[in-house]
């Protein structure tokens, strides 16, 4: 098998893998970061959605061997020590999930999306959104939550 | 999805070579659309070969008046670049409306193109604007290049390197998505360079992307909405699926065509 080596969270790792390990199972299987999540395993529902060299990508239609040498940052890695990042503050404070399957990929898209775009208005953020699917809210308190999470993420950046 | 050896080469030529020992061996840029044909066993290559190792295959450039782009260039890049922005940006609008942002920030031009998937958006482009695809052996026209539902030109051991667009003095893309896929149903790119007038549908033909002769030859009188007001599609070899029926197809065509000659 061969070997791929990856900064994970800010850790550099190396693994075997097979060449048809996903991104999404080398994080859940091999690494056990679990809080990347498989909804569809068809690129439509974004649960799987986490950074590569500071850019969202579907991590269950990225190969592993692909990242060789990338930085990939996981839900897991966002928050700094107990003190949660200002996109996970916010989704929690406006309530923006239910039952929480879809929500590290959310957060994560959120996060790009704000690095991206400063802060967007509320029409941005449901046509950035279409690739991350929510089968329980109905999107409102989740394009609340980053609409709160972007002004919050801004004013931290000074 | 079946297990494969990994390549990942550094130069076309290694590439090139991997290719030829290998017959059942395929070539992976973004992989939006290879891995999900793969999980579904409807590919099984014995050999993938990653081409995001080997320099110089992304980048846009402005020259004269030909953009080129970049055969490992990414939706997301081209969608956002001010150097299409200004030059062409019925081009960088397409690029935006490609999938999602996630899929946008991996999908490349050089995949879209050599897949040639009957409803991708990047093969009208190409054929409205009778691009120039750039290989690691020739050049071609999208005339030349387009053969047929998810059939190109290229061959065995072939490897897009760049697409070159001579820029349209008007040019526009209406594109009418499947809500859930957000593929297009029918995507209808216009150019107008000259005098010459090019209109390549996307989406809706079962032979994958074709021109419809009969707008380009309404528009070539008078570019404009009016020209075309009599323009009625024949459904006949467009696709009817559980999405809709050739007949509507055929409608949507009309309709997106009139949309994008409005935006031109």
């Amino acid at each position: 098998m061969p070997k791929v080596s990856m900064t994970v969270n800010g850790e550099l790792v190396s693994k075997m893998v097979e060449g048809r390990t996903l991104l999404v199972d080398f994080l859940r299987d091999t690494l056990k970061l679990t809080g990347t999540h498989i909804g569809c395993d068809t690129s439509q529902c974004g649960a799987c959605v986490v950074h590569m060299d500071g850019s969202a990508v579907k991590s269950c239609t990225t190969l592993a061997l692909a990242c060789q040498g990338a930085e990939i940052m996981t839900i897991e890695g966002l928050a700094d020590g107990e003190t949660l990042h200002p996109m996970q503050t916010a989704f929690n404070d406006h309530h923006g999930l239910q039952c929480g399957y879809c929500t590290p990929g959310m957060i994560m898209t959120a996060v790009d999306m704000v690095k991206r775009l400063g802060v967007p208005d509320e029409e941005t953020i449901r046509a950035e959104l279409e690739g991350n699917i929510c089968r329980c809210t109905g999107y409102h308190n989740i394009v609340k939550a980053i609409a709160a999470g972007a002004e919050a993420m801004n004013k931290s950046n000074g | 999805m079946y297990d494969f050896n990994f390549h990942r080469p550094k130069s076309l030529r290694k590439a090139a070579a991997i290719l030829a020992e290998n017959e059942e061996a395929k070539l992976i840029a973004g992989g939006q659309t290879l891995l999900p044909t793969m999980k579904q066993r409807l590919a099984a290559p014995s050999d993938v070969v990653d081409l995001s190792a080997i320099s110089g295959l992304s980048g846009i450039e402005l020259k004269g008046r030909k953009l080129q782009i970049g055969a490992m260039t990414k939706h997301y890049d081209v969608a956002t670049s001010q150097v299409v922005r200004e030059a062409l940006p019925a081009l960088a609008d397409l690029a935006g409306m490609i999938g999602d942002p996630a899929v946008r920030n991996r999908g490349t031009i050089g995949g879209s193109v050599a897949n040639n998937d009957p409803a991708a958006d990047y093969p009208a482009a190409c054929l409205a604007l009778n691009a120039t695809i750039v290989t690691n052996k020739r050049r071609m026209t999208a005339d030349e290049f387009f053969t047929g539902l998810f059939d190109t030109a290229l061959e065995e051991g072939e490897i897009i390197t760049k697409v070159i667009f001579p820029l349209p003095k008007r040019a526009a893309y209406a594109k009418f998505r499947n809500p859930a896929s957000r593929y297009a149903m029918a995507g209808v790119f216009v150019s107008k360079r000259g005098r010459e007038v090019r209109v390549a549908v996307t989406g809706a033909g079962s032979d994958g992307v074709f021109r419809l002769t009969q707008a380009e030859e309404m528009l070539s009188k008078r570019f404009s909405e009016k020209a075309l007001k009599d323009l009625t599609v024949d459904p006949d070899g467009l696709v009817g699926d559980i999405h809709g029926s050739a007949e509507y197809r055929a409608n949507l065509v009309a309709v997106m065509t009139r949309r994008a000659v409005a935006a031109a």
